[in-house]
């Protein structure tokens, strides 16, 4: 039996970072429980904030599960936490301007050239460009999960367009409003200062071409997309224009978006849609989500698009593993947050350790997202084991495996009462002309009991997360 | 603003326009239903149909118009696009892709609206009679356009918000009151008589106005009077001139905000003009039906230069 790390109580102590929860909690009847929670829930409802998943149909208007027991960090904890990601964030940003430059990395033996060059998301197109400040990828969430006091493991990074940022903020102000005595009591960082982070961030990368005040949009793939809340919400909080492919065009050298006075210049676009779908004459010719010409005022310096077309090749699974190397290549440093120790099943060594002990591993597809295509070892039946290993024996290279970390637990509130149930953290750091991040991010915790997949899609829930003032 | 979203909230008007017009027509029908049937020449559910525009649908999916039927057709159907669900479920599609330009109260209105219309769907129909759903499409129509009156910043967004209610509006009147010859009353030779009287009021009370009415005027419901009231009156809300003239105030402070005029506002204009200066006796010299087919075109003119100057996004 596995011995999981439960972040409030320890040895039979409440640990003070959850000292002010404990008598809220006592004090909570079951009838205000459910009171509560069905008022959080009328909340989300009423905002809109809802949740569709690619492929269940039913509801699109399905809410993610909000649980009310908050998450909490000190002020210690997030200090090495933020050092951390952000250490991890400037390293994945060289580490992208140098694979589409001189490729020193790669000439110094660290990472194999095919492991770049042969990845889905390079981008050919991009070759040789760098964008406004060198950055490629603007918002960075780094995904961390938790196995001990000091024990924290990255077990991936985004860096192409993260999602869940909303559902941060709208926690906070579904929390704050529901129980502002929480927060008269303790001292919580903010982390509404996102959004005007976010903006500053992206103005601060529009393109040498743009003088004046920068135009900033966000590109969604339109109101069918599972993210759309998200996309509106942030335009709504930055005070910019939400935009769709048909909003825009360009015409010499610039991009334009089509208003009810006319063609207004556009400089910076957080683009919300995929590589493959941002300019069907550059990329996927029938995308009708995108902007023909896009990536050619793109290239030419018309407009700055974050994250930058080709990002994506630094978050592969199979490049996660240099994430390490690459910290101590480019910047001399030490990492500050750990990998989780990680075999390659295109290694044939690796493969054959993977396949003696599928039955303690979890298993995932390079490619993969969203927890679709995984195996969880320890939680699969045989049968579910032996034909994963068909799968895992016909494409090794597609599949990584990592051993089954001991997820520490939050208390969450459940039927019965309050039960620890897992959880991990999404941090969003912001790449600009300076490197930003607010003390919060999302915690998704696993619903149900003994589950560790905290992916929304697979059942999981959001919490509040608090970040202590010293 | 995105020529889109701009596109987006004059829809956003003209679907909650539109569905209270449904219920309005349904609960003038379920009024009729109610008295004895002396004027027998004709199914007067049918003449509804006729009236919203909705006859060949209901036809190819019902056979008798009977009010059940109706009902359902007029405020529950999906397959009918103008039904009371369908434009309330659209309106609120509409002000989902808009969110970031609509306060928060407005949101929340047409939210509810559309959250109240699924559970209306999932109560057993024994349990909704017609007053209920009609009063019910009238209060989140109030609603939406209390929260837009009371919250909505007054800028491009809310001109076209409301040029969406005003054309919808003068749209609607114009066919109803079109119907009432040619389907209410298909022989000019009972023009005058008491029948005639009867249904210049039931058309009243498709325009919440027949109270209103006699306060304005007073004694006899006339022809005259009656077409007075509803096309020329600036005081009745739902005038035609009334609407055109909503219309064109929404034009002008578009044309002013934006520092140019368009053709949309000088077609408003003569709009406004023309109606401005014209007599009941005119109307009915040019003859009734004429006047209202001239003026549906027009408003139809009218919303495709908006359309062109604004909404396409093509303009330069």
């Amino acid at each position: 039996m596995t011995e999981y790390f439960n972040e409030m109580f320890e040895a039979g102590h409440v640990r003070a970072p959850y000292a002010g929860l404990e008598s809220w909690v006592a004090a909570m009847p079951a009838e205000l429980r459910q009171m509560k929670q069905a008022e959080a829930e009328a909340l989300f409802r009423r905002i809109g904030i809802t949740f569709a998943v690619y492929g269940e149909g039913g509801d699109p208007d399905r809410l993610i599960p909000f649980d009310m027991f908050p998450r909490v960090f000190t002020a210690a904890e997030w200090r090495k936490l933020d050092r951390g990601i952000k250490q991890r964030a400037r390293a994945l940003n060289a580490f992208l301007v140098d694979v589409y430059g001189r490729g020193e990395i790669i000439r110094a033996g660290l990472i194999p050239a095919h492991l770049v060059h042969h990845n889905d998301a390079f981008e050919m197109a991009v070759a040789g460009f760098v964008p406004p400040r060198g950055v490629y990828s603007h918002i960075v969430g780094i995904d961390l999960v938790r196995t001990g006091p000091g024990e924290f493991f990255v077990l991936e990074d985004n860096c192409r367009t993260p999602s869940g940022v909303s559902y941060m903020l709208e926690n906070r102000e579904i929390m704050m409003r529901m129980f502002p005595d929480l927060f008269r009591e303790n001292r919580i960082e903010p982390v509404d200062g996102y959004p005007e982070l976010l903006r500053r961030t992206l103005a601060s990368v529009a393109p040498l071409k743009c003088d004046g005040d920068p135009t900033v949009v966000i590109l969604t793939p339109g109101h069918f997309n599972s993210a759309y809340y998200e996309h509106s919400f942030l335009a709504d909080m930055m005070g910019v224009e939400l935009v769709e492919g048909a909003d825009l065009f360009c015409e010499g050298g610039f991009v334009w978006m089509r208003t009810t006075r006319g063609p207004q210049k556009v400089d910076v676009i957080y683009r919300r849609i995929d590589d493959a779908f941002l300019d069907p004459l550059c990329f996927r010719p029938d995308s009708m989500l995108g902007v023909p010409g896009l990536m050619d005022v793109y290239r030419s310096g018309g407009v700055t698009i974050a994250s930058a077309p080709g990002a994506g090749v630094a978050d592969d699974k199979a490049v996660y593993t240099f994430v390490p190397d690459m910290i101590r290549f480019y910047l001399g440093e030490e990492p500050i947050l750990q990998n989780v120790p990680t075999w390659q099943c295109a290694k044939p060594e690796d493969l054959a350790y993977v396949l003696d002990h599928l039955g303690e591993l979890v298993v995932k597809e390079v490619h993969g997202s969203g927890g679709y295509g995984m195996l969880v070892g320890p939680k699969a039946t045989k049968d579910q084991i032996e034909s994963f290993a068909a799968r895992l024996r016909a494409a090794p290279e597609a599949y990584i495996a990592q051993p089954t970390l001991a997820l520490s637990t939050c208390p969450t509130f459940v039927e019965e009462g309050v039960a620890p149930r897992h959880v991990d953290l999404r941090p969003y750091c912001l790449v600009g002309e300076s490197i930003e991040l607010v003390p919060g991010g999302l915690t998704r915790v696993a619903l149900t009991e003994g589950s560790l997949v905290v992916n929304s899609s697979q059942g999981g829930g959001v919490k509040d997360t608090w970040v202590l003032a010293e | 603003m995105l020529s889109r979203t701009a596109d987006n909230l004059f829809w956003i008007g003209r679907y909650v326009e539109r569905a209270e017009m449904m219920a309005r027509l349904l609960a003038v029908g379920g009024r009729i239903a109610l008295l004895p049937g002396v004027h027998g020449y004709r199914n007067e559910w049918e003449s509804l149909l006729q009236a919203s525009g909705t006859s060949a649908g209901f036809g190819r999916k019902y056979d008798a118009p009977v009010q059940r039927n109706i009902e359902t057709y007029l405020f529950f159907d999906r397959d009918n696009s103008s039904s009371v669900v369908s434009c309330l479920e659209r309106a609120r599609e509409n002000a989902r892709i808009v969110r970031t330009a609509l306060t928060t109260q407005v949101w929340d209105a047409v939210n509810t609206a559309f959250q109240e219309a699924r559970q209306l769907e999932r109560t057993p129909r024994s349990e909704l009679d017609l007053g209920r759903l009609t009063d019910w499409t009238m209060r989140q129509a109030a609603q939406l356009r209390g929260a837009i009156e009371a919250t909505q910043l007054r800028n491009d967004g809310y001109d076209f918000l409301n040029l969406g209610f005003f054309l919808e509006r003068a749209d609607n009147a114009a066919r109803l009151m079109d119907v009432k010859y040619y389907v209410l009353l298909p022989k000019a030779e009972y023009v005058g008589t008491g029948l005639d009287t009867y249904q210049w009021q039931t058309l009243l009370r498709a325009f919440s106005a027949h109270r209103a009415f006699h306060w304005a005027y007073g004694g006899e419901v006339t022809a005259a009077k009656v077409a007075h009231f509803l096309i020329l009156n600036r005081q009745c809300p739902r005038s035609l001139i009334a609407s055109v003239s909503g219309a064109e105030q929404h034009l002008t402070h578009l044309a002013r905000g934006y520092g140019r005029s368009s053709p949309a506002q000088s077609q408003v204009r003569g709009m406004l003009g023309e109606l401005a200066e014209l007599g009941v006796e005119d109307i009915f010299d040019e003859g009734l039906h004429e006047f209202l087919g001239r003026f549906v075109g027009e408003v139809g003119a009218l919303t495709a230069r908006i359309n062109e100057v604004y909404l396409s996004g093509d303009a330069r």
